[in-house]
């Protein structure tokens, strides 16, 4: 199999990937408007407040939505990996899961290529997103928005990991509502993406460890330093090893002989 | 080898000489803190005497004026080593003061007795005491060195007075308790907030009267908490930057409309303000949260809060 060979099919999948996400403005338009009145609504009742305590990166007082702005760039690469793994499974009622998979090539290279093009969409999303905040005077220092974009690579393909994990657990679409109320609902209220972790030990240690583990907390944070051009080792090494970890168990997952999908057929 | 190391050492030197030191006084901790302005980093803080608040510099920079007030004195440091060279005759609890633009006289408020001292700065002596409305607070020399106003805060009064005759020539009444003044540079406007009213007042010198009235709303905070204090505007006369007190912003406001451009975030309870001597940065002392926070004055973002000690109050920035 020659690297072109590869190549090209990387580029198919990436090609169609953001062919659907550019043709379906709905989809587009959605995935902004989320984190929008996150921004808009939610951040901007707490806005009074005089100002968070500073914590690093911030080196002053700042105000809650320029807190919230990373978390909300990690919920929108938080949903995109689970919209994702929605479209995985789709693909698999409609078929042309079956297509990719009887490519000769191979499987993990197969998933990794939907992933970068789900991550690709993300990162997408999130520059729009961030341009949108600058207006709204939400401004990180210029070079932050370079160095955001290894962090934003890095959170999505863990994220994006964590959705292909899940779908091949999901046999049908309908059981998405499950992901919904037991995976991206958790993740996101129980991580920094809303408040600092002191501020979450204030009210519940067990909470505050919650969070503190909680891989999405570790790819916020990542993104929040890298944002203010700093780097955070530890997000960066846990976010790394959670990739991983999800990547190799959706590659197990996704294997016909060992894999989730075989297991439970058996059930059936 | 050796060239280069000496290069390097003045190059080090001449970076040493061009910062500049920000100083505040630390309301609680009896100490002066010490900045270094081109890293933003505390350096050291200097004992000083009991509660010390008001702090100027002579316009030589030599000199450090600092009122400390559970002393009932001015103390005069050396604005280098910080020895203490020696105390001036301030009268009871002095709080805030001004020096004239020779260097050769300070105007301190005396809050308890309502009153104005003058002293000679050379001789250590009271020259007189004029007596003000209750409760002097606010206290400016015109860079003409024409004016000296004194504001007090239950009168609601500003007290023009004569630098020569030292005598109260008008009184102009503002709105409730008026905190601090300021002159602009060129010594033809007054800047004075009013604690309670919320509000900032622009006064023509030449005739004593109000310009504008500028009323400062910052949304989400509530009216009790806009309590503006110190006010200083730019020598180009473009900016003028306004602490408000416990709603922990600083106003910034466009010198020549009187409109208020932006409100920027600082730390808890905002006293007073100091430019740096490019005025490039502007620094705050926060009382409540026991930090500075600097202001970059092209981008108008605050940059930075550093801790420096306990109830910061007073600053002043030695080039």
């Amino acid at each position: 199999m020659s690297f072109l060979h590869y190549w090209r099919a990387m580029w198919g999948i990436i090609g169609r990937e953001l062919w659907r996400f550019i043709k379906q403005r709905e989809r587009f338009i959605s995935a902004l408007v989320r984190p929008l009145i996150w921004l808009f609504v939610f951040a901007a009742g707490f806005r009074a407040s005089l100002g968070i305590a500073i914590t690093p990166p911030y080196e002053t007082y700042i105000l809650y939505e320029v807190y919230i702005t990373p978390g909300l760039v990690g919920m929108i690469q938080l949903f995109n990996g689970m919209q994702s793994s929605l479209s995985m499974v789709y693909d698999r009622e409609m078929g042309s899961m079956r297509i990719l998979m009887v490519c000769p090539l191979p499987r993990w290279f197969l998933l990794m290529s939907k992933l970068i093009a789900g991550v690709a969409v993300s990162v997408l999303q999130v520059y729009v997103f961030l341009a949108i905040a600058w207006g709204y005077d939400i401004q990180a220092p210029w070079q932050g928005y370079l160095w955001v974009l290894p962090a934003l690579v890095l959170a999505g393909l863990m994220l994006g990991a964590l959705g292909l994990l899940l779908s091949s657990f999901i046999k049908q679409l309908e059981n998405f509502a499950g992901v919904m109320n037991f995976v991206i609902f958790p993740m996101f209220f129980m991580s920094t993406a809303l408040y600092p972790l002191w501020k979450i030990q204030e009210s519940s240690t067990l909470l505050h460890t919650i969070a503190l583990y909680n891989p999405f907390s570790q790819a916020v944070e990542l993104i929040r330093f890298a944002l203010y051009g700093q780097y955070n080792q530890t997000a960066f090494i846990y976010t790394l090893v959670a990739f991983i970890i999800f990547m190799s168990a959706a590659i197990v997952g996704y294997n016909p002989s060992k894999g989730m999908m075989t297991s439970k057929k058996g059930a059936e | 080898m050796r060239k280069l190391l000496l290069g390097l050492g003045f190059l080090l030197l001449h970076v040493t000489a061009q910062a500049d030191s920000v100083l505040v006084t630390l309301e609680k901790d009896n100490a002066i803190a010490i900045m270094d302005s081109q890293t933003d980093t505390l350096l050291k803080t200097v004992p000083v005497g009991q509660r010390p608040r008001g702090i100027a510099l002579s316009p030589d920079h030599k000199t450090l004026f600092v009122a400390t007030s559970d002393d009932n004195t001015i103390k005069m440091l050396d604005a280098e080593t910080f020895k203490e060279l020696g105390a001036l005759p301030s009268g009871e609890d002095p709080e805030t003061f001004a020096v004239s633009p020779a260097g050769d006289r300070l105007y301190v408020s005396n809050e308890d007795d309502s009153q104005v001292t003058v002293i000679d700065v050379a001789k250590r002596k009271v020259v007189q005491k004029i007596a003000v409305g209750v409760e002097p607070e606010g206290i400016a020399v015109s860079p003409d060195n024409k004016w000296v106003v004194s504001a007090s805060e239950t009168t609601n009064m500003l007290h023009w007075i004569d630098p020569k005759t030292l005598k109260i020539v008008d009184n102009t009444l503002v709105d409730p308790r008026p905190r601090a003044v300021a002159f602009t540079a060129d010594s033809q406007q007054l800047w004075v907030t009013s604690e309670i009213a919320g509000t900032l007042s622009v006064l023509d010198v030449k005739t004593r009267q109000l310009l504008k009235s500028i009323k400062l709303t910052v949304p989400g905070v509530t009216a009790d908490k806009i309590q503006p204090v110190g006010v200083v505007i730019d020598n180009a006369h473009r900016w003028a930057y306004v602490a408000i007190g416990p709603a922990n912003r600083v106003a910034v406001i466009n010198a020549q409309t009187f409109a208020v451009e932006k409100y920027l975030l600082v730390g808890q309870r905002v006293w007073n303000l100091a430019f740096s001597p490019d005025q490039k940065k502007l620094y705050t002392t926060n009382g409540m949260s026991n930090d500075v926070s600097i202001i970059d004055l092209d981008s108008h973002t605050v940059t930075k809060s550093v801790g420096v000690g306990r109830y910061p109050w007073g600053v002043v920035v030695k080039p």
